[in-house]
């Protein structure tokens, strides 16, 4: 028996070895897309500037509608990352035969969904300490002082940013083509920041229109984040009167859930293969 | 498990609603063949290569791919496989190397990035971003994803689509030499002259259908064919079909007293048997 068939007869590709490689492979091809890296760092800097500027008053004692706006703008990041990026970037990759040829190797499909998430966490984290370190500057949010704070941070945008990009990478079968990607996938990003509490005050929204809002996660980062960063006195402000942490977890859990299997069920490598 | 056999098909169809783009097709390839499917386009080459690969379903026929269903492919089946499709991929910012490099640590036993790049001539641009190359270098860079696994089995669909002629003599070095090692090849291409070259044997397919499989030599029974005498003679161009063409030129010969005008003998060409062919059929 030659060496070659030995190989192949243990030959058992790991998942998370060359997941983590792809993931590599994502975050230097996105750093090398220069114009549109420097645009998804800059948009949500460029949407405190303007909010922050045109937003000047008080909303509760001792919060500004700036520190609102931030902390909602952090959720708001993740969800731009995470969903808009991925689900717009993949339907390109489908066009251009980069899934086809990964599909055709002996690479695990689950390999190229751990890159993704890698891809995002990287390019995230990267996202929300600029955004924080901006707002921390310039509109007074404060960087939370106790661990427990910290903590809630650390899951909620662990949580936060696994749903998006599952559902990120579900959406991604939607479109035909990558041309056709940004068009139905920004205008559900966007509404979904004019009704969770991103833009406006969410309890000063339309009922039916917060009913809505909080079938979908960005509604819930959003309020975990204002519970890391507005003072305590403020969960009095929020629908419930508090900061719902528990329920924060579970409906983000739930779309993790649901992201994986539709992501499981739903994806495709190829294009529609119509002819 | 057959081990003989690389490839074998029985029945096999495929249809896109009404449309059979796959009808009842049956072939068997053993080991070690270089095998090119001929046809024009939309007779159904791609939908059967791409079912033999895994990507495409059917609607029925029984396949069996290095003894296994294409269907039922898993990592270890498809390290043994090598795929170069009909499109083009495009890896924009990554240079070649880098793909190749990354391809080659999905594979269990990888044949080395360097040479792989340098024997599909790509050797000068291995750190050039991919979206830099030429439509015939993204082509060679494809060929290399499918050869850097060392594959027992190679499709190649319609490979030297925009090659420049000097480029597709170098890529049918490369495929001889392939071959020459061991590998299975089944090849997809419009052009004869590639067939002829290449394949061991050819299989002719027209709206679905394999309507002849042999040697190119022997095609539609051009070994055996009449050959044809043509010659300008005094009342205008003259031509006759014949199995002695020595002995009607012989007798031109004697006729004319030396020299017969515009005079030549040609048995029909692989493109003249194979228009023939798929003209008949359609």
């Amino acid at each position: 028996m030659t060496t070659s068939t030995v190989a192949r007869q243990r030959f058992r590709p790991s998942i998370v070895g060359l997941g983590v490689l792809r993931g590599r492979l994502e975050v230097r091809q996105f750093f090398r897309a220069r114009d549109s890296m420097i645009f998804s760092f800059a948009l949500p800097i460029l949407l405190m500037v303007v909010f922050g500027a045109i937003f000047r008053q008080r909303i509760a004692p001792g919060v500004t509608f700036a520190q609102y706006f931030v902390s909602g703008m952090i959720a708001a990041a993740q969800l731009t990352n995470g969903f808009q990026t991925l689900a717009v970037q993949i339907p390109i990759e489908r066009d251009r035969g980069v899934l086809k040829r990964l599909a055709g190797s002996p690479m695990p499909a689950a390999a190229y969904f751990v890159g993704k998430i890698m891809m995002v966490y990287v390019i995230g984290m990267i996202g929300t300490a600029l955004a924080l370190a901006i707002a921390v500057a310039f509109y007074h949010l404060h960087l939370p002082t106790s661990p427990a704070r910290w903590l809630t941070l650390g899951w909620v945008t662990l949580l936060g940013i696994t749903a998006c990009t599952l559902c990120g990478i579900a959406f991604s079968s939607l479109p035909r083509d990558g041309k056709r990607a940004p068009a139905m996938v920004v205008p559900v990003a966007l509404v979904l920041q004019f009704t969770s509490g991103v833009f406006f005050v969410y309890t000063q929204l339309p009922r039916w229109m917060q009913h809505v809002a909080a079938l979908f996660p960005l509604k819930w980062t959003a309020q975990g984040m204002r519970s890391v960063f507005l003072p305590a006195s403020f969960a009095a402000n929020e629908p419930a009167g508090t900061w719902e942490l528990g329920r924060v977890a579970v409906v983000l859990s739930a779309w993790v859930v649901i992201g994986l299997a539709l992501c499981l069920l739903t994806f495709r490598w190829t294009a529609r293969e119509d002819r | 498990m057959d081990d003989d056999n690389a490839v074998i098909i029985r029945g096999l169809a495929r249809n896109y609603g009404a449309y059979r783009a796959v009808d009842n097709l049956h072939l068997t390839v053993p080991r070690g063949e270089v095998f090119a499917l001929l046809g024009p386009n939309g007779a159904g080459k791609t939908t059967t290569v791409e079912i033999l690969e895994g990507y495409r379903r059917r609607d029925g026929g029984e396949v069996e791919v290095l003894g296994r269903d294409p269907r039922d492919a898993d990592p270890r089946w498809r390290s043994r496989i090598g795929i170069v499709l009909q499109s083009t991929g495009e890896f924009e910012e990554l240079t070649v190397e880098e793909v190749v490099g990354h391809f080659a640590r999905f594979y269990p036993n990888p044949d080395d990035p360097t040479k792989v790049i340098g024997q599909v001539g790509l050797a000068g641009k291995s750190r050039a971003r991919a979206k830099t190359l030429s439509g015939g270098q993204r082509r060679r860079l494809d060929l290399a994803l499918g050869i850097i696994g060392r594959p027992e089995l190679l499709f190649l669909d319609e490979p030297t689509t925009g090659f420049d002629p000097q480029a597709r003599r170098e890529f049918w070095d490369l495929v001889r030499s392939l071959a020459a090692a061991g590998t299975t090849i089944l090849l997809t291409t419009h052009y004869l002259d590639e067939a002829e070259a290449l394949a061991d044997r050819v299989g002719v397919i027209a709206e679905g259908r394999l309507i002849e499989v042999a040697t190119p030599a022997s095609l539609g029974g051009r070994n055996l064919a009449r050959a044809r005498v043509r010659w300008l003679d005094r009342d205008g161009p003259r031509e006759q079909d014949t199995e002695t063409p020595g002995a009607v030129v012989r007798a031109l010969v004697d006729r004319f007293g030396g020299e017969v005008p515009e005079l030549t003998v040609s048995r029909p060409t692989l493109e003249d048997v194979y228009l023939s062919m798929i003209h008949e059929d359609a």
